[in-house]
């Protein structure tokens, strides 16, 4: 297998359309290692999500994927983003970060499978649960990673 | 006939951490585990998670869930940075002097059940 197919698995589900120009947008910004502000971004897309009056239990399942992509950049990666795009019946969620990256996709995908310190489990994140989390909490994932370079992660949710 | 966080609070023998959450609010489950991921899986809106994690992310996730309170065992004092979160989202934090396999009994013997596995 080549490098640039151990960065990717098959999505799951079916991708959103394109946003329109209508679409409300957000950006927040998470930075590595810092868990004290880790979950703003996931409480700040929440906050949306309620004032919309969106149904709770599509509200759960965007917290829990939303806040372990959230942990997941500031365990591994080097600092990244997080973009909430709202638009008609779709609600996306773009997690960019400018590296390290992830080896082995398919390796990080698999329950149980971590990297993490032994400081991060203490805490006790770093189970290897976070990404098979996210994706069963999703209805369409899609991620791609390149050493050295970062990786990118888009999860929607249909929100009607 | 659900429990209260005021009942809860009286009949565990429970003190509260964060100042003036909303007691009247009901619990209408109870869990009781320490891995953040597993908790993030299986959580419930109302729920009463007991767990040794005493950081803001323990806070963090209380919050997103909905969770009616966070009960640490053990007279374990939580760090200061995360009854000051806590009391910023409006989650309660209890501390008891039992075991989390005491509270758990307790809470079950209350009528308080396991959360429906969603």
């Amino acid at each position: 297998m080549s490098a640039n197919e151990r960065g990717q698995c098959p999505p799951h589900g079916t991708r959103p359309p394109e946003p329109s120009d209508q679409a409300l947008r957000e950006l927040h910004r998470v930075d590595a290692g810092d868990f004290s502000t880790a979950g703003e971004a996931s409480a700040s897309i929440k906050r949306v999500l309620r004032r919309m009056g969106i149904d709770p239990d599509v509200i759960r399942r965007v917290s829990v994927a939303s806040y372990e992509v959230e942990i997941n950049l500031v365990i591994h990666s080097f600092g990244g983003t997080m973009e909430m795009i709202l638009d008609g019946d779709w609600l996306t969620i773009v997690s960019r970060d400018t590296g390290p990256g992830i080896e082995d996709v398919s390796l990080a995908m698999t329950e149980g499978w971590s990297t993490a310190t032994e400081e991060v489990r203490e805490k006790g994140f770093g189970a290897g649960m976070g990404l098979p989390n996210v994706k069963r909490n999703t209805d369409y994932f899609d991620i791609v990673s390149r050493a050295g370079v970062g990786t990118t992660m888009r999860m929607g949710f249909k929100i009607q | 006939m659900a429990v209260t966080l005021n009942e809860l609070k009286d009949a565990l023998n429970l003190t509260e951490l964060t100042a003036s959450p909303d007691l009247s609010r009901t619990v209408e489950s109870g869990y009781c585990c320490d891995l953040l991921s597993w908790v993030l899986a299986r959580g419930a809106q109302g729920m009463a998670w007991i767990t040794v994690q005493t950081h803001m992310n323990a806070v963090a996730i209380a919050t997103l869930l909905d969770m009616s309170c966070v009960i640490l065992p053990d007279n374990i004092q939580p760090e200061p940075d995360t009854l000051a979160k806590a009391g910023e989202e409006g989650v309660a934090v209890f501390v008891s002097p039992d075991n989390a396999y005491a509270i758990c009994g307790k809470m079950w013997a209350m009528g308080i059940p396991a959360a429906a596995k969603g």
